[in-house]
């Protein structure tokens, strides 16, 4: 069956006015401990230890690039589809994020261990599909690496908006302000790339009983995970050692403690 | 074999973060430390008083993240370099995963101290955790966490040569740039001090006597989650979980109560103080220092104490 534009109208005009309204949008999702857990380390501290470990979506995820992505498909009509590099526990925040409002997800069924695995699987599975762009949040709240977004730019030799604080989309150009050192760029975008999210970007939503409901039957893909090797790999994960006491210095005392970050900490 | 630094400058002078990066290659003690500049320099741009031996100019301004990453890669190339060090700002964190995965060769981010061989120690779990990494490939990229290392002098100069590579197009358009700080104060990423303060302080207009504080230490201003989100001060200004992670020499909390969302920004500052009225605010056990009192006394005298040293 032809494509279903080809029946409204055949003018080139036509095709770009209907691409326009039908945006395709990739919205990377991972879970992440909860932000009170207690961190814990198992295997020799060669592995993080989920014993008894809620997990969420990492909230850069959820709160800034999902958010924003499902406002603009709102805006403008399209999908969002989130997809997720893990094991089947990871299917309660992808659930989750099918309830807030994204329309269908995939899972990569693997256990990756360094994120040019978790960027090498994401392209190879979105390389064939022409999404118009690829979301991510600017870093996982466990392990901080602020990296998979720009591997998956590279990749896919797409261009990279880091740390983005909005974005609108007109056509084919999409506008940006994004976080540089010292201050805000404003930068714009002409076709598909990659952009990672942060605060500014949109509000937390809370899923509605109807999202929650649907978000059952919404599809849900598991994928075979393609054959990638890690660079890198962790050899031992350390606690930091307890603080000290806190010193208490009399309210009416400034200058005390003053003199005690001159002469004891040495700081000032 | 040779370490790789890419350096940015400001006026012609190597930026802050761009001396610690090249203070860090120097100190890993693998070979001779080769500085990539884009854009501006002056002279050596200050880079051989930090063991810089060689710089390679590339004059042209460049912001796309592509583009740079591909010039690293010929610079890299050109120095043989072995492993190629970046600060790890917004800057840095946008080009050097490009460059480990153009290259095909293992990326450590977040790096705190001196690495073993090729095993970099970085935080992990928002400073709750540190993690050895084994880089498995021939060449490392890695990024270095702003202000945990320093600047260490040297001696010498840096011999300069002009360097050209092809670098393809740009697709990112740079519209305009807003800088966040009118004041001039450090980027809060790298600042030395850092005074923040959260509801405790009632109201926006009560933020005279943080900014007031701030100044009089060189410090520049922060804010905990709920007083960015009030739009009490600008979301920049945040650190915690959510927003900013530093690691200042000196963190001064005013009227925060230290959340472990908060705590999980800031817990690697060097030494912690908290000024709070209460005296169960699970700050004070993060803290090296305390004060359980108003801030709206106590500041004012704080700043005074400083003035007066
Ligand atoms: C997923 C998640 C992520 C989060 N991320 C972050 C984050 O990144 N950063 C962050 O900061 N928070 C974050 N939070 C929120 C965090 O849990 C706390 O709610 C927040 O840090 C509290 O901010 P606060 O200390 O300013 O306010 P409060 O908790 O209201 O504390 C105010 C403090 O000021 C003291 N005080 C009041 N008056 C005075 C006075 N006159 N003088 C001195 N002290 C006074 C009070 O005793 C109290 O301790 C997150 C929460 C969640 C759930």
């Amino acid at each position: 069956m032809p494509p279903l534009y080809s029946y409204l109208c055949n003018s080139e005009k036509c095709v770009s006015d209907y691409q326009l309204l039908s945006m395709k949008l990739l919205v990377c999702i991972s879970k992440a401990p909860d932000t009170t857990s207690r961190i814990a380390f198992t295997d020799g501290d060669k592995r993080f230890d989920e014993s008894g470990v809620q997990f969420i979506v990492n909230p850069y995820d959820e709160w800034y690039a999902l958010v924003r992505a499902i406002e603009l498909v709102e805006a403008q009509g399209g999908s969002v589809t989130t997809i997720t590099v893990g094991d089947a526990t990871c299917d309660p925040i992808i659930r989750k994020a099918l309830a807030i409002g994204a329309s269908d997800a995939v899972r990569i069924d693997a256990n990756p261990t360094d994120s040019s695995q978790v960027a090498r699987l994401i392209s190879n599975y979105a390389n064939d599909k022409s999404y118009d762009i690829i979301f991510a949040g600017k870093e996982a709240i466990d392990y901080n690496s602020s990296a998979v977004p720009a591997m998956i730019a590279e990749c896919m030799d797409l261009p990279y908006v880091a740390l983005a604080t909005s974005i609108d989309v007109d056509g084919d150009v999409s506008t940006l302000n994004c976080e540089s050192t010292g201050g805000t760029n404003n930068v714009s975008v002409n076709g598909a790339f990659v952009l990672s999210a942060t605060k500014g970007m949109s509000e937390q939503r809370i899923p509605n009983m109807r999202g929650i409901m649907s978000a059952r039957t919404k599809p849900l893909t598991v994928v075979e995970a393609s054959e990638v090797i890690a660079t890198t790999e962790v050899s031992k994960f350390t606690l930091p050692p307890a603080k000290g006491d806190c010193v208490m210095v009399e309210a009416d005392n400034a200058a005390d403690l003053v003199r005690l970050l001159r002469e004891e900490a040495k700081i000032i | 074999m040779s370490v790789l630094v890419y350096i940015q400058t400001q006026d012609g002078k190597a930026t802050k973060a761009g001396l610690e990066v090249a203070s860090f290659a120097k100190n890993m003690n693998v070979g001779d430390v080769t500085a990539l500049v884009p854009g501006t320099l002056s002279g050596d741009g200050g880079l051989g008083s930090v063991g810089v031996s060689k710089v390679l100019h590339f004059s042209e301004g460049v912001t796309d993240n592509a583009q740079l990453s591909k010039l690293t890669q010929a610079a890299a190339q050109s120095a043989d370099a072995s492993t190629i060090v970046f600060s790890g700002n917004n800057d840095g964190n946008s080009i050097a995963p490009r460059v480990a995965i153009a290259m095909n060769v293992g990326y450590v981010s977040g790096v705190t101290r001196l690495p073993e061989g090729k095993t970099f120690t970085r935080s992990v779990f928002s400073g709750k955790a540190t993690a050895a990494v084994n880089v498995m490939s021939d060449v490392c990229v890695i990024s270095i966490t702003p202000n945990s290392y320093g600047i260490k002098s040297d001696t010498g100069e840096a011999s300069v040569e002009t360097f050209s590579a092809d670098i393809g197009v740009q697709r990112i358009v740079l519209n305009g740039f807003t800088p966040t700080s009118s004041d001039g104060s450090v980027p809060l990423p790298e600042a030395e001090r850092v005074v923040s303060a959260g509801r405790g302080l009632k109201g926006p207009e009560n933020w005279g006597i943080v900014e007031d504080l701030a100044r009089a230490l060189g410090a520049t201003t922060a804010c905990s989650r709920p007083v960015g989100d009030m739009g009490w001060r600008p979301h920049h200004e945040h650190v915690g979980q959510t927003g900013l992670t530093i690691r200042p020499d000196l963190y001064i909390a005013c009227g925060i109560s230290g959340a472990i969302q908060h705590l999980a920004g800031v817990n690697q500052s060097k030494v912690i103080v908290v000024i709070n009225t209460d005296p169960e605010a699970p700050f004070f056990k993060a803290a090296d220092y305390g004060i359980i009192g108003d801030v709206f006394e106590v500041l004012p005298k704080l700043t005074e104490a400083i003035k007066s040293l």
